[in-house]
C-alpha cells in the first residue's frame, strides 16, 4: 500500500526458483513504527515495574498508598499487572513482528496508516485502562480486569493489527513462510479467540458489566484464558522473537528447523488444555482438573523442545556470549523460559499444588517467566534493534553488561525470597498442634515471611535500576544516530507460478499458506477449548444446585461490587479446598453449587489475607466496621491497607435497579419487577446493619458503602452452613 | 442467552480426555515423522531465512 516499488534488473540475489526473468524490486522497511514500539516498549517498561515497586512495597508498609484508593494494593496491583503484559510485553511483541515480519517476508508492512492506528490505539488502550483500573472499574477477573468499552477497543486494535500482518503476509516476496511467522500468526488467532471468549460480559453502565460465566463456568473460562494469556501472549510471540532475533545475534540458523516445526504444533495444540492446573482441588469437576494435570505435564516436552533449540543454536558460539551482552541477556532469557515451563508443570502435580496454591511460590514462578523469559528477551531484543535503525554503535557495551548483571541479581533477590516464603507460609498453613489444633494463626503466618518481602523489594529495585541504566544507554545511542525512517532494501518478487522440485510435502504446502495456517491454528486450539467447556456448561450434574442458595440481596449486591472495585480478590481467596487445614481454618469445604449466582466468581488466586469463602457471621458488625476503618486496630500486625473512604463514601442507589436488571438477564431468579422495589430493601437490610452497629456506639451515615460491604461480608458462605452434608 | 444444564448427567466422561490425547497423539506423530522425512535442503533454506539480509 504505501510501498514505492521501483523496477530495477540489479542483480543481486538469484531468484527463488529459477524465475529468471523476473526483476528485482526495490523498496523500504518501515522502521519508524519499529521505533515507536520500542520507545513506548521503554516506557511502559519503567511505568508498569515502578507500579509493581510500590505494590511490593505496600506489602510490607501498607501506608505506602498514601490512604488513597487509587494507589492501594488491591487496585495497584492489576495496573502493574496488565502494564507488564499488555503494555510492556504488548509492545515489546509488537517492535519484535513488525521489524521481523518486514524482513522475513520481504515486504514492507501491509499499510502505514493502519501501523499508526496500531500504534495509537494500542497505546490509548493502555492509558484508559491505567486510569480506569485506578478508578475502581475492574471487572474483577485477572490479567483481564478492563471493563467492557476497552475490551471493544482491544478487539477493534486487534483486528486492525492482524489485517496488518496478514496483508503483509499475503504481499510477501519469500515463499516460505519462516517459523517465527506460524508463531505471529498463532498468537493473533488464539489471542483473539480467548479475548473475545472471556470478555462476554453484561453492561449495566457505560463503564461497568457483570461476567457473562458465573461461578464454576467462570472459573474455567478465566483460567482457559489466564494460562493461555501466558502460553500466547508471554509465550508464543516471544518465540516468534527468539526464533528470529537469536539467530541474528549469534549470527547462525536455528540448531534444528525439524525441531521448530515439531515445537510449534506440540505446543500450540498441547498449551490450550492446561488451564484447569490454576483450580485443582476447587470446586471444579474433577475430570477437567485431571485434564488440565496431563496436559500440564506433556507441556514440558515441547517447552523444552524450544528451549534446548534456542540454547543449541549457540552450538560453538558460547565465546560470544561471554563478550556480547545481547546474547547474554538471549541466553539468560531462553534459561529462565526452560526453568520456568519445567516448574510450570511441576506445579500442576496436585501433590506439589497443594503446598504452592495461593502462596507466594506462584508469583516467584511467574517472575522467572516475566523478569527472565520476557524482560531480557526485550532487553536483548531493544539492545539489537535500536542501534540498527539508528545507523549507529551502540553507546556503550559496558553500560549493557552492567544492566545484565543488575537484572540477573535483581531475579534472583526477586524470586529467592518468594520461593522461601511460600514454602514458609504454605508449611505453616498446614501445621497441627500436637492436640490436632491449627498451630499457627493466619497473620502470624503474614508476620513471619515479612522480611522475605523486603527483601523481594531490593530484588525488584535491582532489576528497575538496570532498566533505568538501559534508558541512558538506549537515550545516548539514538541520540548518536539518525532514524532510518524508510530503510532502502530490494527483492525480487514472488513468481506467480512456483515450480516445486520433487515430491511436495503436504506441510511445505501449509507453510506457502498463511490464512490455511490460521485457520488450523484456530481449529487446533478452539479442539481444546471446546472440549474442556463444553461438559462444564451444559451438563447438570457438574454444578450440583443446592436449594439453600439464593442470589444475593440488592445491599449484599452492591457490597459485592465494591469488594470488587477495590480488587479484594488480589489479596483474599473464596475457595475452600478439602484439606484438613483449610477445613480447620476456614470451615467446610466449597462446593460448586455455592457459586451459581456469582458474576463474576471471586475465587482468587492468591491469600496475601485468609480465605472469605465462609468469612459470614464469623465476626460481628462492627468488626469489620473497625477492621475496614483500620485493619491493625482488630489485628495488630496486619498488612492489610485502611479503607476509610468506605466509612464516608455513599452507596450508589441509582445504579441498584439496573444491576438487579442485568442479573436477571443473567438468569438470576429475582422475581419479575423486582428491580423497582430492590432499593427499599436496600434501605431496610441497611438499616438493620446500622442499628447493630449503634449497639457497639458506631455511628454511620444511612447509605455507607461499608453497611454494604459488611452485608456481603456477613453473607458469604453462610448460605451452606444450615446444610448437612 | 442463559446457560442452561441441557442434560442431568454425563457419563463416560473420560472419552473427552481419550479424545483430547488421541487428536494430540495423531498430530504429534504425523509431524514428527514428517519432519524426519524433510528434504534436508529445504530445511537448511528455510532455516536460513533470518540471516538473508537482503
Amino acid at each position: 500500500m504505501n510501498e514505492n516499488v521501483s523496477l530495477a534488473d540489479s542483480p543481486s540475489q538469484p531468484p527463488d526458483m529459477g524465475h529468471k526473468s523476473l526483476q528485482v524490486e526495490q523498496f523500504s522497511y518501515d522502521n519508524k513504527s519499529v521505533q515507536l514500539f520500542a520507545f513506548a516498549t521503554i516506557f511502559w517498561s519503567v511505568i508498569g515495574m515502578l507500579a509493581g515497586l510500590l505494590a511490593a512495597v505496600e506489602l510490607y508498609y501498607p501506608g505506602a498508598n498514601l490512604n488513597l484508593p487509587a494507589t492501594t494494593f488491591g487496585r495497584v496491583r492489576p495496573v502493574h499487572t496488565n502494564a507488564v503484559i499488555f503494555a510492556f510485553v504488548g509492545n515489546g511483541i509488537f517492535m519484535g513482528v513488525y521489524y521481523s515480519l518486514q524482513r522475513l517476508c520481504k515486504a514492507r508492512m501491509f499499510s502505514d496508516k493502519l501501523s499508526r492506528i496500531h500504534f495509537w490505539g494500542w497505546q490509548t488502550i493502555i492509558v484508559v485502562g491505567a486510569v480506569s483500573l485506578l478508578a475502581g472499574y475492574t471487572s474483577g477477573k485477572e490479567y483481564a480486569e478492563l471493563e467492557w468499552p476497552v475490551d471493544i477497543a482491544i478487539t477493534f486494535i486487534w483486528v486492525i493489527f492482524g489485517i496488518n500482518i496478514f496483508g503483509t503476509i499475503l504481499k510477501r516476496r519469500e515463499s516460505h513462510l519462516y517459523v517465527a511467522i506460524w508463531f505471529y500468526i498463532a498468537t493473533w488467532v488464539t489471542v483473539a479467540m480467548l479475548h473475545i471468549v472471556n470478555s462476554f460480559e453484561r453492561p449495566f453502565s457505560w463503564f461497568k458489566s457483570y461476567s457473562w460465566y458465573a461461578g464454576v463456568q467462570d472459573a474455567l473460562v478465566q483460567w482457559w484464558y489466564g494460562h493461555n494469556a501466558v502460553a500466547f501472549f508471554l509465550t508464543t510471540p516471544y518465540l516468534g522473537l527468539m526464533y528470529y532475533f537469536l539467530p541474528k545475534a549469534a549470527n547462525r540458523p536455528v540448531y534444528s528447523y525439524r525441531l521448530s516445526i515439531i515445537h510449534f504444533w506440540s505446543l500450540i495444540f498441547i498449551y490450550i488444555w492446561a488451564g484447569p492446573h490454576h483450580l485443582l482441588y476447587t470446586a471444579l469437576p474433577d475430570w477437567a482438573q485431571s485434564l488440565g494435570v496431563v496436559f500440564s505435564v506433556m507441556l514440558i516436552a515441547p517447552s523444552w523442545g524450544g528451549m534446548l533449540n534456542g540454547l543449541f543454536t549457540l552450538r560453538g558460539a558460547w565465546d560470544k556470549v561471554r563478550e556480547d551482552p545481547i546474547l547474554k541477556f538471549m541466553v539468560v532469557a531462553v534459561t529462565c523460559y526452560g526453568m520456568a515451563t519445567l516448574e510450570g508443570p511441576m506445579l500442576s502435580l496436585k501433590s506439589v499444588n497443594a503446598i504452592s496454591h495461593f502462596t507466594d511460590w506462584t508469583i516467584a514462578h511467574v517472575h522467572i517467566g516475566a523478569l527472565g523469559w520476557n524482560g531480557f528477551l526485550t532487553f536483548g531484543v531493544l539492545y539489537w534493534i535500536l542501534p540498527r535503525i539508528y545507523n549507529t554503535p551502540l553507546y556503550s557495551k559496558k553500560l549493557a553488561g552492567t544492566h545484565f548483571w543488575f537484572g540477573t541479581i535483581g531475579i534472583v533477590l526477586y524470586a529467592v525470597p518468594l520461593y522461601w516464603a511460600g514454602f514458609t507460609q504454605s508449611m505453616m498453613w498446614k501445621s497441627f498442634t500436637e492436640e490436632g489444633q491449627l498451630k499457627y494463626q493466619f497473620l502470624e503466618t503474614v508476620t513471619q515471611i515479612i522480611p522475605l518481602y523486603i527483601t523481594r523489594s531490593i530484588g525488584g529495585t535491582l532489576y528497575l535500576s538496570g532498566v533505568l541504566i538501559m534508558v541512558y544507554n538506549l537515550y545516548k545511542t539514538v541520540k548518536a544516530g539518525h532514524l532510518v525512517k524508510d530503510e532502502a532494501t530490494s527483492a525480487y518478487p514472488l513468481p506467480k507460478a512456483i515450480t516445486t522440485h520433487g515430491k511436495e510435502h503436504w506441510h511445505r504446502w501449509i507453510e506457502r499458506r498463511p490464512v490455511q495456517m490460521l485457520v488450523l491454528s484456530l481449529v487446533a486450539v478452539a479442539i481444546g477449548g471446546i472440549l474442556e467447556m463444553v461438559p462444564t456448561f451444559l451438563i447438570k450434574s457438574n454444578i450440583p444446585t443446592i436449594a439453600a442458595v439464593k442470589p444475593y440481596t440488592p445491599l449484599e449486591l452492591q457490597g459485592r461490587d465494591i469488594y470488587i472495585r477495590e480488587g479484594c480478590y488480589n489479596c483474599h481467596s473464596q475457595m475452600i479446598r478439602p484439606f484438613r487445614d483449610e477445613v480447620a481454618r476456614y470451615g467446610d469445604y466449597s462446593k460448586a453449587g455455592e457459586f451459581v449466582y456469582d458474576h463474576p466468581f471471586q475465587w482468587g488466586s492468591k491469600r496475601t489475607g485468609p480465605d472469605l469463602a465462609r468469612e459470614g457471621g464469623k465476626y460481628p458488625d462492627s468488626w469489620h466496621y473497625n477492621h475496614m476503618m483500620d485493619p491493625r486496630i482488630m489485628s495488630p500486625g496486619s498488612i492489610m491497607p485502611n479503607y476509610p473512604w468506605l466509612l464516608s463514601n455513599e452507596i450508589d442507589t441509582a445504579s441498584t435497579a439496573a444491576k438487579i436488571r442485568a442479573m436477571q438477564s443473567l438468569g438470576v431468579p429475582y422475581r419479575s419487577g423486582y428491580d423497582a422495589l430492590a432499593n427499599t430493601d436496600l434501605q431496610t437490610q441497611a438499616r438493620g446493619i446500622r442499628e447493630q452497629l449503634a449497639k457497639d456506639k458506631i455511628k454511620t451515615a444511612p447509605n455507607a458503602e461499608i453497611l454494604a460491604v459488611i452485608a456481603y461480608l456477613q453473607r458469604l458462605g453462610t448460605d451452606i452452613k444450615s446444610v448437612k452434608p | 442467552m442463559k446457560f442452561i444444564n441441557y442434560l442431568e448427567k454425563i457419563t463416560g466422561v473420560d472419552i473427552y480426555a481419550m479424545s483430547a490425547f488421541g487428536i494430540f497423539f495423531t498430530i504429534f506423530i504425523v509431524m514428527a515423522i514428517w519432519a524426519f522425512k524433510a528434504d534436508r535442503q529445504l530445511l537448511t533454506k528455510i532455516n536460513s531465512l533470518p540471516l538473508d539480509n537482503q
